[in-house]
């Protein structure tokens, strides 16, 4: 199972843990989790890619092994230890303060 | 018994405050959606416990919520809005045609005879309309036919804030649009006019008088006279008396006639409010004196209310959805801050008490008369 780790916000509107487990076939890339993501909680759908071009929104980021894969390909494979379900794959509101 | 509920959007959620009819002891829930924008929430007058949310976030775009329990539970509804066909241009800042994209929810409006139908204003400015109670949304692009490409963002965005509703004719639907002006449908939405004879806006248009363009702040009406609107305009307060055909100036008397909000009291259609704002570079009230106007003849004559507010040191901003008015036989008025108070009268703004003093930054208030 693939886990990935919800900001607090996200996590209040999909009323869920700060990680949820999902199942992902085939290859383990960004795409595929954030499908699953959406088809298990549609009411994310739009918080964290636009919903007409599937970019990443701005000011999320995507931290896996201590890693930002914000600007990797979305099709591009996450790390072995995200696959495994060993290392969460992180969503995160980026930091905009001042 | 009949009471109020008074549906707040703030810069970091919402709340909703009830009273009984007589309006002295509020009980005060949320926040909702905390942390989130608010920018605005409106019951169903068919069925009051029917609310619809806009929440939208910086990091993680628009939201729609839906509660059927009037505001005790909330779930989210569709947030897809996507402008029909090839989307288009408008001016962009520069004077290049820049390609519409949805930014967020300024507006919900919800059908005046079914639950499950309500409009939605949005930036960049267009108007969706949902038929299953927020499920889907779909646009009537006939609107940004109206010139579209030569409208502009203002300094707020390119927003589409207020939709007003005609209660004699399901057809008819004016929208105003800030830089853009005020629009009117009369077939249900499929085609428009501009209705922006009579404004005159020297200071921000090359042609004052120009059929689109003008920054039109707010519009209200009278149910029983859907014929006389009144709207407040960056500067001027101005009135209708043919459904927009042409508008002339009421201003009158008023210390400044730049503002936000406008409002028409519940019972007496002549009677109607402004927050007279000192500029539009100084969003604060004149002389630090939070002063609500009232005039009793449709404009041109206005007095202070002064009576509860704040008169001295108070330079917070009244937004343009942030004024509402209740129906109980004695008519309530209810005016939200950016400071992040809520001011309540009773008694048609003759006098005036907070509800609340220290919420985040208002950027709505919807009353709801409850039977």
């Amino acid at each position: 199972m693939i886990r990935v780790m919800l900001p607090a916000h996200l996590r209040n509107l999909a009323k869920t843990d700060r990680v949820v487990e999902l199942q992902v076939e085939g290859a383990v890339t960004q795409r595929a989790v954030l499908d699953a993501l959406e088809a298990a909680y549609p009411m994310l759908r739009g918080t964290i890619r636009d919903t007409a071009t599937w970019q990443r929104r701005p000011l999320v980021r995507f931290f896996a092994g201590k890693q930002d894969l914000s600007h990797e390909p979305p099709d591009a494979p996450l790390p072995a230890a995200v696959a495994t379900g060993d290392e969460p794959f992180l969503v995160i509101g980026a930091m905009a303060g001042g | 018994m009949s009471g109020v509920r008074v549906l707040v959007g703030t810069r970091k959620g919402a709340f909703v405050l009830t009273s009984d009819e007589k309006r002295e002891r509020w009980d005060v829930c949320g926040p909702h959606f905390a942390g989130w924008e608010m920018y605005h929430l409106k019951g169903s007058p068919v069925d009051p416990n029917r609310l619809y949310a806009s929440q939208s976030s910086g990091w993680f775009g628009q939201t729609m919520q839906r509660s059927d329990d009037g505001g005790r539970t909330w779930e989210p509804v569709s947030n897809e809005f996507v402008y029909d066909g090839v989307p288009g241009t408008h001016q962009w800042y520069d004077g290049t045609q820049h390609p519409w994209e949805f930014t967020r929810v300024w507006h919900l409006e919800p059908s005046l005879t079914d639950p499950d139908t309500v409009y939605a204003g949005v930036e960049d400015a267009a108007l969706f309309r949902s038929t299953d109670g927020g499920q889907s949304w779909h646009e009537l692009s006939g609107l940004r036919e109206v010139k579209g490409n030569l409208w502009q963002p203002g300094a707020g965005g390119m927003c589409l804030h207020t939709i007003v509703l005609d209660p004699n004719d399901p057809n008819r639907i004016v929208v105003a649009i800030s830089a853009a002006g005020a629009f009117r449908t009369d077939d249900g939405g499929q085609t428009w006019l501009p209705i922006n004879q009579g404004l005159k806006s020297p200071y921000e248009l090359p042609d004052p008088d120009a059929d689109v363009g003008h920054c039109v702040h707010n519009v209200a009406m009278h149910p029983s006279r859907p014929n006389v609107l009144f709207m407040q305009k960056h500067w001027d307060v101005m009135r209708t008396d043919n459904a927009g055909e042409c508008w002339h100036e009421v201003s009158g008397n008023l210390p400044s006639d730049f503002g936000f909000p406008i409002a028409v009291h519940a019972h007496e259609p002549e009677t109607v409010y402004v927050v007279p704002i000192k500029s539009d570079s100084e969003h604060y009230p004149p002389e630090g004196k939070l002063r609500v106007y009232r005039s009793r003849t449709g404009g041109h004559e206005w007095e202070a209310l002064t009576d509860g507010l704040p008169q001295q040191d108070c330079y917070v901003n009244v937004l343009r959805d942030a004024m509402a008015v209740d129906s109980l036989d004695s008519c309530g008025i209810y005016v939200g801050t950016t400071g992040g108070q809520v001011y309540a009268s009773a008694n048609s703004g003759d006098s005036w008490t907070p509800i609340v003093r220290d919420l985040p930054s208002v950027l709505s208030v919807e009353v709801q008369t409850l039977q």
